[in-house]
């Protein structure tokens, strides 16, 4: 029982208690790269905080789908996070193609997210949707072929396997692919997230925005589980690189756990210099880079196959 | 002896360029054209009667097929050079400097490929008659010529790298074999009945692409018209006869490669369908061609398909090729030197402008009309003893498919070249451009004659001792080890 | 050794990704530079140290990684040539096209039989991939410029596959060959400032009055 028990609680507290502080550590790294002071470290919490204690203003012209968007938008991470080692944590709920149900779960909260930005009837939102959708289709490929790679490097359909101390092992027979794989698995974590260069967290246009754009409308509570959940995605996909980066365990519960955490602020510091160093794409370009990432994944499986 | 002969017939071209380059005046400067190219011509014969010769460790040397094609290039340079004295002058105001220090080097990056027998050096050497070749086409100085030229440095330049990929793959052939790496040619000639099969054949299609390449085998002969129609009437005349020889002596180099490696089929196959395919696209573009210089470019495609029938033959069509490769580059050197006197007087290489040459120009009309009737194998000139001999070659082993092909494709071009030339040749002239200026002088049409009663004689009677040239180069070509 | 080499070799293979995807001329130049830098590092790691690999690479540093891209850049600056790339299609269809031929590449090598040293090594797919993708360039752009740079990475390519055998090539004729690159280049670009004069533009689309 203990052997469930824990990791589950492990995950959950990281997840739920670190999430934030990413975007945290990104605004930060941004902020010196430009010479402010930039906001705390925990803002994000700050403003998670202040949203739940706000009334909601909810338009006339929507339905229930409006309520549920904000609800999958949080409960889908989570479910996700479950699937997946956290460094050397085990994953707490591990099945055969679990990896498919990994993909689909963020289909599942997109579905709903883009539904309920369509159903304020607005037209900037419909776009931002619209938007979210093509680049989100255009990125799972690449997740299918990095995974179809690490399945096969493992010889396991389940996430912890792929994920799992096999990994180590892999870096020393195929150190090209998963490099490949590594840098593709970033990319879609910056798409997936909305970060430069596909998206600008931070403008508040809506001809440029993607996510931000969609969920204009929502407010108070909806707003702060739209937030927490986009944070935890983050933390989600994060770990996925993270875990591809640090295979490694060091066979102390404590340390793997810091080595983790390290491993996830690291990366923070590094989307928050991709942040400060590129300009967002051109719309245009985006697909452009995306088939770029599709191809590139595909090029990896080659080079396993061979 | 035999070292300092090589390097002199080397060195001789190449000092040529240098001193055009350092001499000032452009009125003397063309003068060093025909005396190299007279030099030059003097140290083949000597070459030639020496027998065969080798200098530097075996990575240059003289075998039947360089003696050849040595005697081609050296033969078809000297009677252009005589010519160029009359085209510079005509071009005085151009300035000429970089035009004959690159006709030298190209000279000598030609001399150097056939004397070559290293497969890197041949390829650099090949690779330098592109890039000395490329100014000299791009001397007009227009919008077209730069087109041409533009194309063919690229095409060309691509072409080649391909032949460089086709030889390292030879090479690898060689290590998987465990044999003696080495891109000298008498050593793979040695080692190659080991080389490992896969990477000789890739090897030979990269080589074969590569110097078809620069040869102008169709479908890769796309740059050919537009290069031989807007380059000088003497520089055409230089490529479609010599630049043409070095580019055929890769293929036949890469030949006696696979001979030597008992994979001849396949190479003599893969001939017979280039030369094929070439004659069917110069049938196809001569038939109705508006312009007599792109004309002979297609007709050049023609004939390069011929030699490489006659090679893909085997027997007697292979000596007939030999003969072919020689008189189809003196029949190219008279019909492309009088066409730019045509050229000259009209102002216009189009068909539809030029009429009734005969009258304007008469000698340059009849030179380019009996060019016209040797370069399509018509009795008494030269070439029709080649073609002659080719389709007797095709016939005698069985080929009837092919031999009925070849004719049928040599009566098209036959009808198809002769409506061009003769629409250009008579009728009434036609007054309003080009030079009224321009009259013919002995330097401009003294060549191409020259040339023409060479053919005409070789036509009549071949001397036993020009005709064992031509059969020790086929005789190299059906080795069998 | 090997690894790095082959490490080296992908990213030979990520430059010529690059390559097909991006729209400016300067990073199509930079990247020429950078693959020609790259792959001069080749002979030393595949041979160790020698004064014949010691001097190939060095040359093949100084011609292609600086000064063919400085004769690139020099021209683009003279002739002002727009930074755009300006495809005859699609960046994505180039990129995938790109993907498929070093797929291909890949796979084809494979079935070739090599000698026990190098059947861990990725000279001979890479080499056909970059093959593959200067061609690709040179059929897909429109500006003469980008040929160029398409004959180069072709170049590469076959440089690449001559890694394997330098035995083969003696210096000096290493040599020649790497001064022919160079003064092509040259001639390449004194033709381009031609083209601009006569057409007062470099794209080859242009180049169209001599045709049947």
């Amino acid at each position: 029982m203990k052997t469930i028990l824990l990791p589950l609680f492990l995950h959950l507290l990281l997840l739920f208690t670190l999430s934030p502080l990413l975007a945290g550590v990104i605004g930060k790294t941004k902020a010196l790269f430009a010479g402010r002071t930039g906001p705390p470290f925990l803002q994000l919490y700050f403003d998670i905080w202040k949203l739940f204690g706000k009334k909601m203003v909810i338009s006339r012209t929507t339905t229930w789908i409006f309520r549920v968007g904000p609800v999958t938008g949080l409960v889908v991470p989570v479910l996700a996070a479950l699937l997946i080692p956290f460094g050397s944590i085990g994953a707490p709920l591990s099945f055969t193609g679990d990896l498919i149900f990994f993909v689909y779960l963020f289909g599942l909260s997109r579905f709903f997210i883009a539904s309920s930005a369509l159903d304020t009837g607005s037209p900037f939102e419909g776009m931002g949707a619209v938007r979210e959708v093509t680049y989100s289709c255009l990125a799972e490929p690449t997740i299918f072929f990095a995974f179809i790679v690490l399945a096969r490097l493992s010889g396991s359909l389940s996430l912890d396997a792929m994920f799992g101390q096999t990994l180590v092992a892999s870096w020393h027979s195929a150190a090209p692919s998963l490099l490949l794989i590594l840098v593709c698995l970033f990319l879609v974590t910056l798409v997936e997230n909305c970060r430069i260069p596909f998206d600008d967290p931070n403008t508040h246009l809506e001809l440029t925005m993607i996510h931000e754009v969609m969920v204009l409308d929502h407010s108070g509570p909806d707003f702060g589980m739209i937030l927490y959940g986009a944070a935890m995605k983050l933390f989600v996909l994060g770990a996925l690189v993270v875990g591809l980066f640090l295979p490694g365990t060091t066979g102390n519960m404590a340390l793997d756990i810091l080595l983790f955490i390290g491993g996830m602020l690291l990366l923070a510091v590094v989307i928050g210099v991709v942040e400060s160093t590129m300009a967002r794409l051109r719309l245009l370009r985006i697909p452009q880079l995306l088939v770029g990432a599709i191809l590139l994944s595909f090029f990896s499986l080659i080079l396993l196959l061979r | 002896m035999e070292n300092n002969l090589i390097a002199l017939i080397l060195l001789l071209p190449f000092s040529g360029s240098l001193l055009a380059l350092i001499l000032p005046s452009n009125r003397f400067r063309p003068w060093l054209l025909p005396i190299f190219g007279t030099l030059h011509l003097v140290l083949t014969f000597i070459v030639i009667q020496a027998g065969p010769l080798s200098a530097a460790n075996g990575w240059l040397g003289v075998d039947p097929l360089s003696r050849l094609v040595l005697l081609i290039i050296s033969l078809l340079f000297c009677g252009c050079s005589f010519y160029a004295l009359g085209y510079l002058r005509y071009r005085i105001s151009w300035g000429n400097r970089v035009f004959v220090s690159c006709l030298l080097l190209f000279l000598a990056s030609m001399t150097l490929a056939a004397i070559s027998r290293h497969l890197g050096i041949l390829w650099v050497a090949v690779e330098t008659t592109t890039l000395a070749s490329a100014p000299l086409i791009y001397y007009n100085r227009n919008r077209l010529s730069i087109e041409a030229t533009w194309k063919y440095l690229l095409l060309s330049s691509v072409g080649i790298a391909l032949a460089m990929l086709g030889m390292f793959f030879i090479a690898y052939a060689a290590l998987v074999a465990g044999g003696q790496v080495s891109l000298q040619f008498d050593d793979i000639l040695q080692g190659a009945a080991t080389y490992s099969r896969p990477w000789l054949k890739a090897g030979f299609i990269f080589l074969l692409v590569g110097f078809g390449t620069k040869v102008g085998f169709a479908p890769l002969h796309t740059w050919k018209p537009d290069a031989y129609g807007e380059a000088p009437g003497i520089v055409g005349a230089l490529l479609a006869g010599g630049l043409t020889s070095v580019a055929f002596l890769g293929l036949l180099r890469t030949l006696q490669i696979m001979d030597a490696a008992s994979e001849a089929a396949m190479a003599r196959e893969a001939f017979l369908a280039l030369g094929l395919i070439s004659m069917a696209f110069a049938a196809a573009f001569m038939v109705r061609q508006p312009d007599f210089k792109r004309m002979l470019a297609y007709s050049s495609v023609e004939h390069m398909g011929i030699i490489a029938i006659g090679i893909s033959m085997g027997g007697i069509a292979t000596y007939g090729a030999m003969l072919h490769l020689m008189y189809n580059a003196m029949t190219k050197g008279v019909l492309f030197l009088s066409a730019a006197n045509i050229h000259r007087r009209f102002g216009s290489k189009k068909v539809d402008d030029v009429r009734g040459a005969i009258t304007l120009v008469p000698l340059s009309s009849l030179l380019f009309l009996l060019g016209f009737i040797a370069i399509t194998g018509s009795p008494p000139f030269a070439p029709f003893i080649s073609e002659f001999t080719i389709l007797q070659g095709i016939f005698s082993t069985g080929h009837y498919i092919t031999g009925g092909l070849f004719l049928f494709f040599l009566a098209v071009i036959f009808i198809g070249m002769g409506t061009t030339v003769l629409s250009v040749v008579f009728g009434t002239p036609s007054e309003n451009a080009g030079d009224k200026d321009y009259r013919e002088t002995f330097t401009t049409t003294g060549a191409p004659l020259i040339m023409l009663l060479i053919l005409l004689v070789l036509g009549l009677y071949l001397p036993d001792s020009v005709r064992h040239i031509f059969i020790d180069a086929a005789a190299l070509l059906e080795v069998r080890p | 050794m090997n690894n790095t080499a082959n490490l080296l070799l992908l990213l030979v293979v990520l430059l010529n990704f690059f390559l097909l995807g991006t729209s400016r001329l300067g990073s199509n130049i930079r990247t020429v530079a950078i693959q020609g830098g790259l792959i001069s590092l080749l002979p030393l790691l595949a041979h160790g140290l020698s004064s014949h690999t010691l001097f190939l690479a060095v040359a093949a540093f100084l011609f292609k990684g600086i000064a063919i891209p400085y004769l690139l850049f020099r021209a683009v600056r003279q002739v002002h040539i727009s930074r755009e790339v300006e495809p005859l299609f699609g960046y994505v269809p180039t990129l995938i096209l790109g993907t498929l031929a070093t797929a291909a590449s890949f796979i084809f090598s494979d079935r070739l039989p090599m000698i026990a040293e190098h059947s861990q090594t990725l000279f001979v797919p890479v080499g056909l991939a970059t093959l593959a993708t200067g061609f690709l360039l040179l059929i897909t752009r429109r500006k003469a410029i980008i040929q160029v740079v398409g004959y180069l990475i072709f170049e590469n390519g076959i440089f690449i596959f001559g890694m394997l055998l330098t035995e083969a090539m003696p210096l000096m004729v290493e040599a020649l060959v790497l001064l022919d690159l160079l003064v092509a280049v040259f001639i390449m670009v004194i033709v381009m400032h031609q083209i601009k004069r006569e057409f007062s533009t470099i794209n080859i689309d242009q180049l169209t009055s001599l045709k049947e």
